[in-house]
Formats: structure tokens, C-alpha cells, sequence
């Protein structure tokens, strides 16, 4: 029997990101073009500006989170593209799994591996530009945060188009204009606690956290019509 | 099952549209519980729209269509997990296990791992292949491990669109087992053939479709209503 109201939702969830996660470690997509992407994309970045550190020092947050959107954008893609395989959406459908469920599921399964790469990436930006991770707690409530707003939004952008034609395009014309917040917020929040900038970190996670929980809230809510009309 | 004397599917001048284009366009229809009825009809004729009209994933825009006691035009979702629908996807995830897939679909419905267990034993997935990606199997086994899916979460109404295709003879044997067990449990199925000798022996009784609306039912015939049917036999029977 399936269990009904808030913890219905969450059981649901729970078996939708374990699905997903199960689903990424078969495939090994994240680990084999994700990731190798988003570490040659800091590479590229760093020969670029590598002639003036002092340009690539001042741009290095920004240039890190740009690079983990776009990797989110491929992570949603993915996330979206099996359910689209083979009408596994009109199973999902016929199913008894809650759409709120399903949605949280999915956003779930996006953070876990957005915060893997994003620890990677950390990594590698502090071995090819020379950076020196400091302000650690801002650090982890900017990530964090940010991650909850990346993968919400990409849950509810991921859901809208999921059986468009030409999803491939559509999804990062729709998806990185709305998380120019998040570029910005993160960007900021970074440059603070890597003690770039003077000013309070704080309030710039507190955005973060904004955006991520109005997302949360639409996508969730949303995420029915966005599975009908799908 | 059911506790009422409603029939489990009710249609009456029932219109769907697949786009702009009437797929169904008017059919009138009533399954009874505990009755296999088969649907046979030329390609577009209209069967698929139909079964997936009764799963509530095809909106119905007009007349009136309720199956297992939910009005499908106000509210088509109430349906869905009260029916099992094999389609011409098999909706598996190709790089999860056979056992990951049926143990997700299973647990989705409210069914157990152990349900998903059974129903590939029942299917007879042998289990040197319960641990394989599901890409690594040929047709007939994806369809398999895809009925053991409906199968573990023991719908109502069954919705079986070509149940024999692919499958090879011991397969279509466990097929006609499944459709005659689910009805002698009182559940219902409606499946759509073009393998008419088996399928006839397996249905009790036949509906032709064709244009979108229902040609022919044989139970119109036992109750002595004359066939009319708009297309000869050579075009319905000119299938595949």
C-alpha cells in the first residue's frame, strides 16, 4: 500500500533519487563526460588568462560557478532525457508515485551530484589557478545553497521541456537566463569567503536560499501540469 | 475488486483528439468485469488511442468515458494507478538491471520487491538475467521483464496493446495464461491484436475498430443487433 500526505511525498522522493542515483553509477555519464567536461572547460580557462594571474585570480569564482552551470545544464539534461526514453514518462504517470515526489526526488539526486562535482572542481581550481580555499563555513553555505537553487529550477525547467523536440537547445536558453541570480549571488558569496571582497558573505546566501526555496515550492507545486502537458 | 455493478469501462459517443486530429471519434463501448475483450482493427484505426484513452493518458473531450468508476473527462489521473497499460514502449530504464527496473515499477505502485520477484518468475525471466542491464536484452525479453512490471502491481483493468509481439511462443503461451488468470480474479483486460487466431481464443469477445469508433461488437451480435460495418473484412483484416 502506498503511503499517503507529506511522508507519501518523501518516501517517493527517496525512490526516485535512489532510481536516479542507481541510474548515474550504471551509466557513469557524470563521471565520464560531466565531470571531464567541466574540468576541461577550468583548464581552458586557466591557458586563457594564465598570462595574467592577477586577471585569473579576480575572475576565479565567477569563472567556477559559470562552469557549474553549464555542467548542471548537461546533469538536467540527462536527469530529464531517460524518463524521456522510451514513454518511461507515461509510466511515471500510470504510476502512484506523487508529482511533488518526483520532482523533490529528482532534485535530490541533481544536488548530490552537483555537489560532487562542484567538491572536484573546487579541487582542481585550487590546483590550476593557485587559489587558496579559505572562509570554509561561507563557502559551504554558498554551495550549498546555490546547488538547492541550480537543481530546483533545473527540476522545473528539466520537467517542461522534458519531451519537447529540441530540448537539447531549448533547456539552457530557458534555464541559464533564470540563473543569472544564482551566477551573481554564488559569484559574490564566493569572492567573500575567498576574502576578495570586504564585505558581508552572509546576506548573499541568504539570496541563494531564497531562490532555492521559491523554486522548491514552484516546482513542486508545478511539477503535475509540467508532467501532464509533458 | 469491485464492489459495484457499474461496468469497469463505460463509453458512450466518447471523442479524443491527438492533436487537432479526432483519434477517437465517438465509440461507444462497455467491458464488463472479469471479461477479456479483444481489439482488432486496421494500423490507425484507433486501438492505441483507445487503450491509452481508458488509462487516462489520452485526454477525452467529449461524451462520456468512465472505466473503473472515475469520469475520465473531469478527472483522467484518479484512473492511472488502478490500471496496468503495456504499450509499444516497454518504459524501462535501459541502463538499470532487469531486477532494478521491476523492483522501481513495482515499489512505484505500492507493490513490493517481492511482488516485482514473483512476476518475473511468473514471466519466466530466467534469473542468470535478473542482473543485467536492461539494453543487453533482445525485444522479447524487455517485453517480458515490461509485463512483469504491470503484472507485480496487479491492476484492475488491464490495457495491452500487441501483448504477443515479440515474444516467442512460450512467451505468447504465458501471455494468454496471464490475460485468463486476471480474469478469473476478476480483473478485466482489453488488448489489442493483430494476431486474430490467438487472440480470439483467448478474448470473449471481439471488438472491431475502425475510423475511431467501434465497427463491430460481437456482443452486439449475440443479442441479435446486426452487424453494420462501414469497412469490408479485407480492409480490417488487411493488417500488418
Amino acid at each position: 500500500m502506498r503511503t499517503e500526505g507529506v511522508r507519501g511525498v518523501v518516501a517517493d522522493a527517496a525512490l526516485v533519487a535512489g532510481k536516479d542515483l542507481r541510474l548515474e553509477r550504471r551509466s557513469k555519464v557524470g563521471l565520464s563526460q560531466v565531470l571531464p567536461f567541466a574540468l576541461l572547460v577550468i583548464l581552458l580557462f586557466a591557458f586563457a588568462l594564465d598570462p595574467d594571474r592577477r586577471v585569473l585570480g579576480a575572475a576565479t569564482p565567477g569563472l567556477y560557478w559559470m562552469v557549474v552551470l553549464f555542467s548542471a545544464v548537461l546533469a538536467v539534461q540527462r536527469s530529464f532525457g531517460v524518463e524521456g526514453e522510451d514513454d518511461v514518462l507515461d509510466a511515471l504517470r500510470l504510476s502512484g508515485l506523487s508529482a511533488p515526489g518526483i520532482f523533490l526526488g529528482k532534485v535530490a539526486a541533481l544536488m548530490v551530484q552537483l555537489l560532487a562535482l562542484e567538491f572536484v572542481l573546487a579541487i582542481a581550481v585550487a590546483v590550476f589557478y593557485g587559489t587558496e580555499i579559505s572562509g570554509i563555513l561561507l563557502l559551504a553555505g554558498v554551495t550549498t545553497t546555490a546547488t538547492v537553487g541550480i537543481a530546483a529550477a533545473g527540476g522545473t525547467y528539466g520537467g517542461l521541456v522534458a519531451r519537447i523536440r529540441g530540448r537539447d537547445t531549448l533547456l539552457p536558453l530557458l534555464l541559464l537566463p533564470l540563473l543569472a541570480p544564482v551566477l551573481i549571488s554564488a559569484t559574490r558569496g564566493t569572492e567573500v569567503a575567498l576574502g576578495r571582497d570586504a564585505g558581508p558573505g552572509w546576506p548573499w546566501v541568504g539570496l541563494l536560499g531564497i531562490f532555492g526555496a521559491v523554486y522548491l515550492t514552484l516546482g513542486a507545486l508545478l511539477f503535475r501540469p509540467l508532467l501532464e502537458d509533458a | 475488486m469491485r464492489p459495484t455493478l457499474e461496468p469497469v469501462i463505460h463509453l458512450r459517443s466518447a471523442v479524443a483528439l491527438i492533436g487537432r486530429f479526432p483519434a477517437l471519434a465517438g465509440v461507444d463501448l462497455d467491458v464488463e468485469s472479469g471479461e477479456v475483450v479483444l481489439l482488432r482493427g486496421p494500423n490507425g484505426a484507433g486501438k492505441t488511442t483507445l487503450l491509452r484513452a481508458c488509462a487516462g493518458l489520452v485526454p477525452v473531450v467529449s461524451g462520456v468515458a468512465r472505466v473503473l468508476g472515475s469520469d475520465l473527462v473531469a478527472d483522467r489521473s484518479a484512473v492511472r494507478r488502478r490500471v496496468g497499460l503495456l504499450g509499444h514502449a516497454t518504459h524501462l530504464y535501459d541502463d538499470l538491471s532487469v531486477s532494478e527496473n521491476v523492483d522501481f515499477w513495482s515499489r512505484a505502485s505500492g507493490a513490493t520487491s517481492a511482488d516485482g520477484r514473483a512476476a518475473l518468475d511468473r514471466l519466466g525471466v530466467a534469473s542468470r538475467l535478473h542482473e543485467l542491464p536492461v539494453r543487453s536484452l533482445s525485444a522479447g525479453q524487455r517485453r517480458r521483464v515490461s509485463l512483469a512490471s504491470v503484472l507485480a502491481r496487479r491492476p484492475e483493468l488491464w490495457l495491452l496493446d500487441e501483448p504477443h509481439a515479440g515474444l516467442d511462443a512460450a512467451g505468447r503461451d504465458v501471455v494468454d495464461g496471464l490475460m485468463a488468470e486476471a480474469a478469473s480474479v476478476g480483473a478485466t483486460v482489453l488488448f489489442a491484436s493483430h494476431e486474430l487466431e490467438r487472440a480470439e481464443s483467448v478474448a470473449h469477445r471481439t471488438v472491431v475498430v475502425a475510423g475511431g469508433v467501434i465497427q463491430v461488437d460481437d456482443s452486439a451480435l449475440e443479442h441479435g443487433i446486426p452487424e453494420n460495418p462501414s469497412r469490408s473484412d479485407t480492409e480490417v483484416s488487411d493488417e500488418d
